[in-house]
């Protein structure tokens, strides 16, 4: 069977190797046994495992250094210690060195059934998650804030300001602005980068599942809750946590988190025992935070801890002259992912993009090229392929500027983006076109890729 | 024919071991014989824990010379474990003569909960096909309605059918074609 899960077991009492061993050969797994760190090390040097349970008290090596070991060699192999009750301080001290779980001695069949599956599940969840993204950022730009407007580049200032730093930042914006990817630009700039930025969708829990979502749960610490589990800011361990739609959170969660923030420390839910997490925290929204203090819909000093250095991300209508180097950007992401050749979108097309408001932001203009792509022939995007809604009737009677744009990028396009040959239509000289171009964020590549 | 010994491992209802032989042959096609002797589990008494380590009644078991037999099953109403474990329901030696299984934890009375005998029978006809399917090499299947679904607990044992998949149907058959007496294979250490 390919599908056969690889598990390393790692014990220096036979019996337990020989039992646990064999229990698992029924459950189908494909077992390597080693009754030592170092013959650990040599099956791992040996092969790929999995998945690996190993004994915390060890002579020689301990299970946590071994741990340290073996993830240093396999940063994707699932660790689960195994321990007896006296150990179990230890054992939690290996969950944040990155132990996936720890279990204890002896343990009873479906727990240790469940931690070991859930364990393979999530390392060949992981692969492939990592699989593909290195598959999607091959083929596609590299995570950056596209745009050249003054409003993108003061966003760019600030993550390169407070990056680097252990500051807990605010971002707000409208939907669809890139709040997310701001956020991952702040972690990729900081000592964190190497370690997990864990991304938590405040809105779409209810409360009791926000709270094990975000602070983990022992088994049995409410309905459904059939084993422990551990939460956000744990998995976070080193790295940042993202907590986006914080104003969606009620006044007891915000109770919770104001603590961790603060404390640097959290509790499961059901369980009494503190644990230490080091993360960085940095949260978005897309409300009026400071109104919902108003209203006493959010908590005055969560907010203080949350705003220590704000970014405000701007809304594409207030940068309407990063459209096109947007839709440019889009139209090279979507040719790849869809293997069409489409070169550009045509000027005509790319002046209504400019004149449309976007409510959803960049959100909305990347699924408007993606609709347009399905539809379009080939080579270009042209006005009927995307289903924009009609301008609105308050820009009918359109400035002396607007319509001297319009003009000028119809012509341009009747010379097929020919500069020279449009500028002799129009009757102006060259130079003056180009800074009219320029002043309509008409860049050279979309004029000539 | 082929033939299923069974014998009790401590004091146990022989009336219950009769009424699975059916069940048994639906499955298997093999016959079903109960001994008339039992076996004393006592050298497999852990004191401290108060269960009986399985592992050895299977050693003990395994060790029972019987030429006639093409798979020794043991079935006990004592409580088995592992040494890992908290408890087992039964142990098999994988592609290898014997099995065993425990009626223990398969009791509403277990639970707190009213005798059920008819339940006990169902629950014990599925562990037994489940523990014997391991003799045969089978290992546990994905499909959560077959008898060799994992189950560690009884209501996973409730939630499973008491017959193989068509997969794990077709695994008995090709060992049924091979020979009709014990596997020779050497026995595997547990
Ligand atoms: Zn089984
Ligand atoms: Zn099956």
């Amino acid at each position: 069977m390919a599908d056969k899960g690889k598990l390393l077991i790692v014990d220096d009492e036979l019996v337990v190797r020989d039992s646990l061993g064999k229990w698992f050969i029924e459950d189908g797994f494909e077992i390597g046994l080693a009754e030592s760190a170092s013959e650990a090390l040599t099956k791992l040097a040996e092969g790929d495992w999995e998945v690996a349970l190993v004994d915390i008290k060890m002579p020689g090596i301990d299970g946590i250094e071994l741990q340290r070991r073996l993830q240093q060699i396999d940063p994707d192999l699932k660790v689960i210690i195994m321990t007896g009750y006296a150990s179990v301080d230890t054992a939690v001290q290996a969950l944040k060195n990155g132990a996936y779980d720890y279990v204890t001695k002896p343990f009873d069949p479906d727990e240790i059934s469940h931690v070991v599956h859930n364990a393979l599940t999530q390392r060949r969840t992981s692969q492939e998650v990592s699989r593909l993204r290195e598959a999607v950022s091959a083929s596609v730009q590299p995570r950056e804030f596209i745009g050249q407007s003054a409003a993108v580049r003061k966003v760019i200032e600030n993550i390169d300001v407070v990056g680097p730093t252990d500051t807990t930042v605010l971002i707000t914006g409208e939907s669809g602005t890139g709040k997310e990817l701001v956020a991952r630009l702040i972690h990729a700039a900081s000592r964190r980068r190497y370690h997990p930025m864990v991304v938590i969708h405040c809105g779409a829990l209810n409360d009791t599942l926000l709270e094990s979502e975000l602070f983990g749960h022992e088994r049995g610490a409410f309905t459904g809750a059939q084993h422990r589990r551990k939460g956000k800011f744990e998995i976070a361990e080193g790295g940042t946590v993202f907590l986006d739609e914080i104003g969606d959170i009620s006044l007891k969660t915000q109770t919770d988190l104001l603590r961790v923030l603060q404390e640097h420390e959290i509790s499961r839910v059901g369980g009494n025992l503190p644990i230490k997490v080091d993360f960085r925290c940095v949260a978005a929204t897309h409300k009026d935070l400071e109104a919902m203090i108003e209203t006493g819909q959010f908590r005055l000093d969560l907010y203080y801890r949350l705003n220590v250095f704000h970014i405000k991300v701007p809304p594409l209508r207030e940068r309407r002259e990063d459209i096109p180097l947007l839709a440019d950007h889009f139209v090279r992401k979507f040719s790849l992912a869809m293997n069409k050749r489409i070169q550009r979108v045509t000027p005509a097309a790319m002046a209504i993009l400019q004149q449309q408001e976007w409510r959803g932001n960049v959100r909305e203009l990347e699924n408007a090229v993606e609709r347009a792509m399905v539809v379009a022939r080939e080579p270009e995007l042209v006005e009927e392929d995307f289903p924009l809604r009609p301008p609105r009737p308050s820009s009918e009677p359109r400035t002396v500027e607007e319509v001297e744009r319009a003009h000028i990028l119809r012509v341009l396009e009747e010379c097929g983006a020919n500069q020279t040959r449009a500028a002799e239509v129009l009757d102006i000289d060259r130079v003056t076109l180009h800074n009219k171009l320029k002043k309509y964020g008409w860049t050279k590549k979309t004029s000539e890729s | 024919m082929r033939l299923i010994r069974v014998l009790a491992v401590g004091p146990l209802d022989r009336g219950l071991l009769e009424a699975l032989g059916d069940g048994v042959f639906r499955e298997l096609g093999a016959g079903w014989e109960v001994s008339p002797s039992s076996l004393d589990p006592g050298f497999a008494l852990d004191p401290i824990r108060q269960q009986y380590h399985s592992t050895e009644i299977l050693a003990r078991l395994h060790a029972l010379p019987d030429e006639a037999a093409w798979r020794l099953l043991g079935v006990t109403g004592l409580d088995l474990f592992i040494p890992i474990l908290t408890f087992v329901f039964g142990e098999a030696q994988l592609s290898n003569r014997c099995a065993l299984v425990s009626t223990a934890r398969l009791r509403q009375e277990f639970y707190g909960l009213p005798p059920d005998p008819e339940r006990l029978r169902e629950r014990l006809l599925k562990e037994t096909i489940h523990e014997l399917g391991h003799t045969l090499g089978l290992t546990h299947c994905s499909d959560y309605d077959c008898v060799m679904a994992a189950s560690h607990g009884v209501e996973w044992i409730d939630l499973k059918g008491s017959s193989f998949c068509p997969g794990c149907r077709e695994r008995v058959l090709e060992v049924n074609a091979g020979p009709t007496t014990a596997p020779a294979a050497p026995l595997l250490r547990g």
